[in-house]
């Protein structure tokens, strides 16, 4: 395949997501919002000045970075573990791909793509929402932007070894309801590692996902537990580990084909 | 025979074939045991030339779908080796997979997608761009009669219409090699005779098809060439005529000028003979036979004959005989 034909079936897995996306948005784009609405209500109005603050930052703003994260971490990673696992269980029509002269990278880059596209798209819904309640602060923008890009094309890769390996719709829900969200929760969006006794702090930093959340807040809010540098390059290592892994699956077709 | 409705083959010609062009398949000592450890092929080899319409027979779990997969890039081969048109589906994948459209035995579209977006989408994978796609597509689906369709979800279509999406599907990109894994099982005989006036008309136009199908008749009007696979080896291969005259006996069906079966009858008794009504007669000729003979006798007896022709679903015979020997053989 010539690179533009690549540009062309790469554009063509894109294209074809965005467009079942978009049809289906009250389930794609919706739930994340709802419920970081019922978040931000509880946190900021209803708990929240009863709380305090972290320093001079106010409850409401403090837990806002993790929130983003949390709807891209959910959302980028599900999108694709659901369309790869739809596409090679039910309709098998993950066969159209493999059939054709796309490359393996084209596919994997494909199908990451359209989950970055969806796992950004609802973080800035959120962030959208959220500044009813706690205006909007931006510390970095660049730092921002590379963490919502970074964070949704790990938790894609993520999502589409989920996709492969799932045997059954469950096999796609557990990682996100039991491992991503718990992790999430764990990895600093209501607190401060600091905040935490010392047995705790060490295991909190061997989360992957603490270093999402804490750089995302660095680049909103200008506070952090660890250095940007730190978390920049725990998720550059994770992109590139599940990058290798995604690409060498699809490769070799494992448990898609026989 | 008209061609159906809406079943127009003729815009997809292929550049001629050239003496020395490479074979359209080639496949050598193909081997695939599957992860449970059923040996579904043992070593299949199977050369196909450019141009060729060949049909490959055999019952189920013999191996047929296995084989496609295989060239398709569905199934990983445990040994062996295949090529397509000079590309080797292994150092050259990609090349390879260009020359081929493949029409699957199961449905194996989105059925939320609509018909127009799956075929554009298809072309899109093989790096045609919608602009280039999009006319091909209304074309494509207009000779299969699906324009009608291009805009419903998928889901809607009835059996025979996914049948034909599925074609649509394949062709987007020209192949110059179609795989038909049972394309017309299913299907009614109305559709099932559209679609073979639709692949002959390919096959005109250059396009190299295989086939695989249970349907024998089928088999024998489209094919120039047929393979018989029966568990995961080829036990027959040749062109239909070969094929044939492995049959030690033919059936001819005499079409008689009068309503005179039971003469005929009397007349022929040491050929088998068998009354198929008042004016038709099967008889059996053997190797030393001709039915010129038969014809003579049935003369001086008085009784004209107005047609004689094989029977058709000869190759039913011949592909019991070889399956059901090869199997007793195991």
């Amino acid at each position: 395949m010539t690179p533009y034909e690549a540009f062309v079936s790469f554009y063509t897995i894109v294209r074809k997501d965005m467009v079942r996306i978009l049809r289906i948005w009250p389930q794609t784009f919706l739930p994340s919002i709802v419920t970081s609405v019922l978040y931000f209500l509880i946190f900021g109005t209803v708990l929240g000045s009863r709380i305090g603050s972290f320093g001079e930052i106010p409850f409401i703003e403090f837990v806002i970075p993790g929130l983003i994260m949390l709807a891209v971490v959910t959302n980028s990673f599900s999108n694709v573990a659901f369309v790869v696992f739809a596409s090679k269980f039910f309709a098998r029509n993950i066969d159209e791909l493999l059939v054709s002269p796309t490359p393996p990278w084209v596919i994997v880059a494909g199908f990451i793509a359209a989950g970055v596209v969806r796992g950004v798209i609802v973080g800035l819904l959120v962030l959208g929402v959220s500044i009813p309640f706690a205006g909007l602060h931006i510390d970095n923008f660049l730092i921002v932007i590379l963490f919502l890009f970074l964070t949704s094309t790990a938790l894609a890769l993520g999502g589409l070894l989920n996709g492969v390996h799932a045997q059954s719709i469950d096999g796609i829900n557990i990682i996100p309801t039991f491992v991503l969200t718990p992790l999430v929760y764990l990895g600093g969006v209501f607190y401060s590692v600091e905040v935490l006794p010392e047995f705790w702090q060490p295991i909190t930093l061997a989360n992957p996902l603490f270093y999402i959340v804490d750089g995302f807040r660095n680049g909103m809010l200008g506070i952090a537990d660890t250095s940007i540098w730190v978390s920049v390059g725990v998720l550059l290592t994770l992109t590139t580990v599940l990058a290798l892994f995604a690409w060498y699956e699809i490769r070799a077709g494992l448990r898609l084909k026989q | 025979m008209a061609p159906a409705k809406g079943l127009d083959g003729t815009a997809w010609r292929q550049k001629p074939t050239q003496a020395g062009d490479p074979a359209a398949l080639s496949i050598s000592d193909l081997r695939k045991v599957y992860s449970n450890g059923t040996e579904a092929l043992r070593g299949v080899s199977l050369e196909m030339p450019a141009g060729d319409f060949l049909a490959l027979l055999g019952p189920n779990g013999a191996g047929k779908t296995t084989i496609i997969g295989i060239v398709t890039g569905l199934v990983n081969k445990t040994s062996g080796k295949a090529s397509v048109f000079g590309d080797d589906i292994d150092r050259h994948p990609q090349t390879a997979r260009r020359h081929i459209g493949v029409v699957p035995q199961e449905l194996n579209f989105n059925i939320f997608e609509k018909v127009f977006d799956i075929v554009v989408n298809q072309a899109g994978y093989y790096g045609i761009p919608r602009r280039t796609a999009m006319p091909l597509a209304e074309q494509l689906l207009e000779q299969l009669g699906l324009h009608d369709k291009r805009n419903d979800v998928s889901r809607t279509l009835s059996g025979g219409m996914k049948r034909r999406l599925m074609i649509a599907r394949a062709l987007i990109h020209r192949p110059r090699l179609l795989v038909l894994d049972e394309p017309t099982a299913g299907v009614d005989v109305k559709l099932r005779r559209g679609m073979w006036d639709f692949l002959m008309q390919l096959t005109g136009g250059g396009t190299t098809i295989l086939l695989t199908t249970h349907y024998l008749e089928e088999a024998e009007k489209l094919c120039r060439h047929i393979a018989i696979i029966n568990r995961g080896e080829i036990v027959a291969a040749g062109t239909v005529r070969d094929i044939l005259s492995r049959l030690h006996t033919e059936i001819v069906v005499l079409d008689l000028t009068e309503e005179r079966a039971d003469s005929a009858r009397e007349a022929l008794n040491d050929y088998q003979p068998r009354i198929v009504d008042s004016t038709t007669v099967e008889i059996e000729i053997d190797g030393g036979g001709t039915v010129g003979r038969a014809i003579t006798r049935l003369e001086n007896a008085g009784i004209g004959v107005r047609m004689a022709r094989s029977k058709a679903g000869r190759l039913e015979e011949v592909f019991m005989r070889l399956t059901t020997n090869n199997s007793a053989d195991k």
